[in-house]
């Protein structure tokens, strides 16, 4: 690389300056996807990549857009390298914009290593499948969707819901657990509002967790370019952490829906065919390129779990991106605004949300021999309480009997006490258990059929005097 | 050789490629990237290239290897994981690493193991294309027959037992004057279908072991499937089911474009597993292709096609094989991608207008048939192909272009998944063209199998009807009739059509269960009716005991079973149903 630099290929020849594009005359050498400096006539300069290249004409997408580009004295300086990230223990507690400058006032980063943005894609066969129980302390999550090491499990919200305050807690919570030195966060904002941004890093302060986390932040009023750099930054990082420094990383990544449609955007200046809703054909596999950096890899250490947070746009689960996300990911955690304006916290969709990996992450030796069971006779009854409801509302109450009854008040304190809780609560999975079991007390124990009687000797509380 | 003239992504055009041929494989720049042609213009070649372009420059050189695509056939196949153009992730993992960098190349077949082969014919032997001259014990269940190459003939000069290397010359052919060294290792072109003597009509039996499939919707030894379904519906779950237990000598199971996560734990479950029958671990009978969804969107299209390849290769030998490909949505993206960087006019959704005819050069490479050579032989490729519609719409190209080929569907419903029924195979939805024909095989083992599941059909059919009588009155407004066939409906739904993937004995569910289990909750009807017919409430029929044993049929173990569905019909025959505890 150095080497390269020892003469400049720069070109004036300019022909064509469109949407974000530049058709510029090719000069030899140039790579496919490489950084390129443009400078303005007004010495102003901008990043850009080279997204075509032949033998008579390079095409350049300018980071930025092309709006002030003059063809007389703008320049092209080739850099002979792609988008890269210098990694070293030191990028803990720093913070770093979307092309990856520290924007926390501190020094560069000096490394001799630079490790290309875009990843190397694991080899299937060096994968280990994702086994390892984390206690992220919130029972919606730990009780029935439980999430594992080496897995990407993201949130889909809606505008409004408060899926930033999951995500902190999370962040809070699960990096409690365990070895506090092998356990790191990497936390990609992605075009998101200034306000968002700080408050996950005041949260990060808060805890004292901002020495073992990295940031990586594009706000909404940064380039849009910077928002598909944004996330693969992070990852890189998240990546360095894990495979070189057996960290077990955690990646909060907000918002993918500000990344899908920045893609969208850069897509449709490109002039490609779009395919649904004008989100670009590729779009499943771009994502893929993301998610599929989270893993586990046989005889190493670390891990990379990766949590997007996506927004649905109109709350639709079958729109492209939450779609596609739910193709690649390992399940799903969605919130629920009904829930959420019956002011439940955390307002999480027991039905929807699923997790994949739930299966491998738990039992004796993980969380608890009655983990499983719990799990299927807690969904089970919630179930039985939900559709009681709705035939309560087209039937009337009149005509339910008395173990319906039971059902229903069972699925109110299911959702009062087991999904809800404080911000600030942090349930071992122990307790997670216990609320369950504390409801299962008030079914007719004949109804416990999921439940192994093993376990309802053991953990099955006696009714208590008042009920 | 050529140079880069252009790059685009994961196309390139090359010049100066002057006297190049259509799909040659083709070697690109310093690293020696591994590309393809796929359309020539004067003296430019249109190349996609299986690996990562970024770097590259034009300039370059592209060099010619003079070949197609070709995948290697031979001992060392079972058990081993490629990726999408046929390189050994386990030997790259030796080599290279866990990361897959580009420019790797690798051998699909080990070069230094030594296998033993055994001839069975004699030298002066007559042979041609397809005649099998000997075998390699592959692995404790696979016994790889070594064939003539499709299309060669003469007489064997010399043929000798012993220990070689894929390579190495076990036979030397005589053929018009020229003698051709044969070794176990053969090559076919990936795209190309392999020959056979004629084609049989599918007729017998695929047994999955999964009760849904195999009683209601049978698939047939050689016969085609799809599997639509939207994410959370268990896609993966049932094709990964149908890989482990079903009763075909070789499954062959390509990940195309799908998580990693999830072919990691493939691999390491088949590594644990054991095959019902033989109580060997099944990687012992298992192929895996590996291009998971961040791995070279390129290599996803050939991937398909190596894998159908290998199916017919085993298939040629006598063996029963069974293609899963998850998902050929996937694959059909990545047709998208390249079509749409060669500017080609998009039809639907911006597919290619030829999604159709790819998708039917994949689907028609099953089929059970009469293999070339000696001794006579049948064999069968069993192809079924998951598909995953965006919104979980099945109006979209590729779940549409797929029905039309396939002959059976095993529609995959996000309510069920929502009710936690797995499998999601929703049965008013599924359909099998494959039931009329092998009824006759399930006929040997049940002659009564038609009647129950019709009888099974309808019962389901008339509960969707019902239905939506209910949730307009409530189940109470129900005649009692009726609210007996909404007991048989979900007695049907939950004690035999539901089955869990994780349970040991409920996993795999062989034919004769399958059968005992639904005749007995069909018997199970009449008796209930005969019930009814006295006076006694539906709803007391639901809470007696006999019900509550034929619900908990399903975790009785196989060695177990006959005796315990025996207790249950003679007490039906009895007649009488206490209530009272101890009671039948």
């Amino acid at each position: 690389m150095d080497s390269m630099q020892l003469f400049t290929r720069q070109t004036k020849a300019i022909s064509t300056a469109r949407r974000s594009l530049l058709i510029i005359e090719s000069i030899p050498g140039i790579q496919f996807s490489e950084i390129v400096d443009v400078e303005l006539g007004t010495g102003e300069v901008r990043s850009g990549q080279v997204i075509e290249v032949g033998k008579g004409t390079t095409v350049v997408q300018v980071f930025g857009g092309v709006s002030e580009v003059d063809l007389l004295n703008s320049k092209v300086r080739y850099k002979g390298e792609t988008l890269k990230l210098p990694v070293s223990p030191d990028i803990l507690g720093r913070i770093f914009d979307g092309s990856g400058k520290p924007i926390d006032g501190g020094p560069p980063i000096i490394s001799q290593k630079y490790q290309d943005i875009n990843g190397v894609p694991a080899n299937p066969a060096s994968r280990m499948p994702p086994a390892e129980f984390i206690e992220t302390g919130i029972s919606a999550i730990d009780g029935l969707n439980v999430l594992v090491r080496g897995q990407k499990l993201p949130i889909f919200s809606g505008s409004g819901l408060p899926h930033n305050k999951i995500a902190a807690q999370i962040i809070r919570q699960a990096s409690l657990k365990g070895k506090s030195d092998d356990f790191a966060i990497v936390f990609g904002a992605i075009g998101v509002s200034y306000d968002d941004a700080a408050y996950f890093i005041s949260n990060l302060e808060e805890t004292g967790a901002l020495s073992r986390a990295v940031g990586f932040i594009n706000t909404a009023s940064s380039p849009v370019i910077e928002r598909l750099s944004t996330p693969r930054l992070a990852l890189t990082a998240a990546e360095y952490l894990a495979w070189e420094m057996d960290m077990h990383v955690l990646v909060i990544l907000t918002d993918i829906t500000n990344y899908a449609d920045a893609l969208r955007e850069l897509a449709a200046m490109r002039g490609e065919i779009p395919s649904r809703r004008g989100y670009p054909g590729y779009m499943y596999t771009d994502l893929a390129s993301l998610y599929e950096r989270a893993g586990r890899i046989s005889g190493r250490e670390g891990s990379v779990t990766i949590l997007p947070i996506l927004t649905m746009p109109d709350d639709d689960i079958t729109h492209p991106i939450p779609d596609l996300t739910g193709y690649i990911t390992e399940g799903q955690i969605v919130l629920s605004r009904p829930l959420d304006r019956k002011r439940i916290y955390p307002p999480i969709d027991v039905f929807l949300s699923l997790s994949r990996m739930m299966k491998e992450g738990i039992g004796e030796g993980k969380t608890r021999e009655d983990h499983n069971n719990v799990f299927m006779q807690s969904y089970a009854m919630y179930a039985e309480g939900n559709y009681l409801r709705e035939i309560t509302t087209v039937i009337g109450s009149e005509a339910l009997t008395e173990r319906d009854k039971v059902y229903l008040e069972a699925a109110d304190r299911f959702e009062r006490e087991f999904i809800a809780q404080d911000e600030n609560s942090r349930r071992t999975v122990e307790e997670t258990l216990g609320v369950a079991w504390d409801i299962f007390s008030m079914l007719p124990e004949e109804d416990l059929k999921l439940i192994n009687e093993k376990y309802i000797k053991n953990y099955l509380p006696e009714p208590s005097e008042n009920e | 050789m050529g140079k880069i003239w252009r790059i685009s992504g994961p196309v390139i055009i090359a010049e100066d490629m002057r006297g190049s041929q259509v799909y040659e494989v083709v070697e690109i720049g310093e690293e020696r990237l591994n590309g393809e042609i796929i359309g020539l213009e004067q003296d430019k070649a249109v190349i996609q290239v299986y690996e990562d372009t970024v770097g590259l420059t034009v300039g370059e050189k592209v060099i010619g290897t003079g070949e197609i695509l070709m995948a290697e056939l031979g001992p060392g196949l079972v058990g081993n994981i490629y990726d999408g153009v046929q390189r050994s992730l386990v030997t790259m993992k030796d080599e290279v690493g866990d990361f897959l960098h580009r420019g790797v190349r690798t051998y699909a077949l080990d070069r230094e193991k030594k296998w033993r082969f055994i001839p069975v014919v004699k030298a002066g032997a007559k042979v041609e294309g397809g005649d099998i001259i000997g075998t390699v014990q592959e692995t404790g269940l696979i016994e790889h027959r070594i064939m003539v190459p499709p299309g060669m003939s003469g007489v064997i000069d010399s043929i000798e037992e012993g220990d070689y290397t894929v390579e190495e010359t076990v036979a030397m052919l005589g053929s018009n004057g020229k003698t051709i060294p044969l070794a176990l290792m053969q090559r076919w072109p990936a795209r190309k279908p392999r020959p056979y003597r004629r084609r049989f009509d599918p007729v017998d039996l695929l047994v999955t072991g999964t009760r849904i499939i195999d009683y209601l919707f049978p698939l047939a030894l050689g016969g085609k499937a799809a599997i639509p379904g939207g994410f959370g519906t268990g896609k993966t779950v049932n094709l990964q089911q149908m890989a482990r237990w079903s009763q075909t000598q070789l499954n062959i199971y390509v990940g195309c474009g799908e998580r990693g996560n999830e072919m990691a734990d493939v691999l390491h479950s088949f590594k644990e597993l054991k095959d019902p029958g033989s109580g060997r671990y099944l990687q012992e009978k298992e192929i895996f292709i590996a291009n998971t969804s961040n791995m070279p969107v390129v290599a996803r299209e050939i991937s398909i096609f190596i894998g159908i390849t290998m199916a017919e290769y085993y298939r040629d030998m006598g063996y029963d094989i069974l293609l899963v490909a998850d998902s050929t949505s996937r694959w059909a993206e990545a047709m998208r991608e390249i079509g749409a960087r060669l500017e080609e006019t998009p039809g639907e959704e911006g597919f290619p207008t030829y999604l159709g005819s790819r998708l039917s050069a994949f689907y028609e490479r099953s089929g059970k048939v009469e293999c070339l050579g000696s001794p006579d032989r049948v064999g069968s490729a069993t192809v079924i192909g998951a598909v995953s519609p965006p919104g979980a719409d099945f109006s979209e190209p590729v779940t549409q272009n797929t029905l039309r080929i396939v002959d059976a569907l095993y529609s995959l419903d996000v309510a069920l998944a929502n009710r936690r029924h797995f499998p999601t195979i929703n049965w008013l939805q599924s359909y099998s063209q494959y039931a009329d024909s092998v009824d006759t095989w399930w006929e040997k083992v049940s002659p009564d199998y038609t009647e129950v599941r019709n009888q099974a059909l309808i019962t389901l059919q008339k509960e969707a009807e019902l239905e939506e009588i209910v949730r307009l009155v409530g189940p109470e407004a129900l005649p009692e009739n009726d609210k007996l066939l909404l007991l048989i409906a979900r007695m049907i739904r939950e004690d035999f059509l539901m089955q869990s993937a994780y349970h040991p004995v409920d996993t795999y569910s062989d034919p004769k269960r399958s059968h005992l289990m639904l005749s007995t909750i069909i018997k199970f009807n009449d008796f209930a009716r005969g019930l009814a017919e006295t006076g006694m409430m539906v709803s007391e029929i639901s809470a007696s005991r006999i019900k509550q044993r034929i619900s908990r049929m399903k975790d009785v173990p196989n060695d177990e079973i006959d005796q315990y569905i025996d207790s249950i019909r003679q007490d039906m025959a009895g007649g009488a149903v206490s209530l009272e505890e101890g009671g039948v």
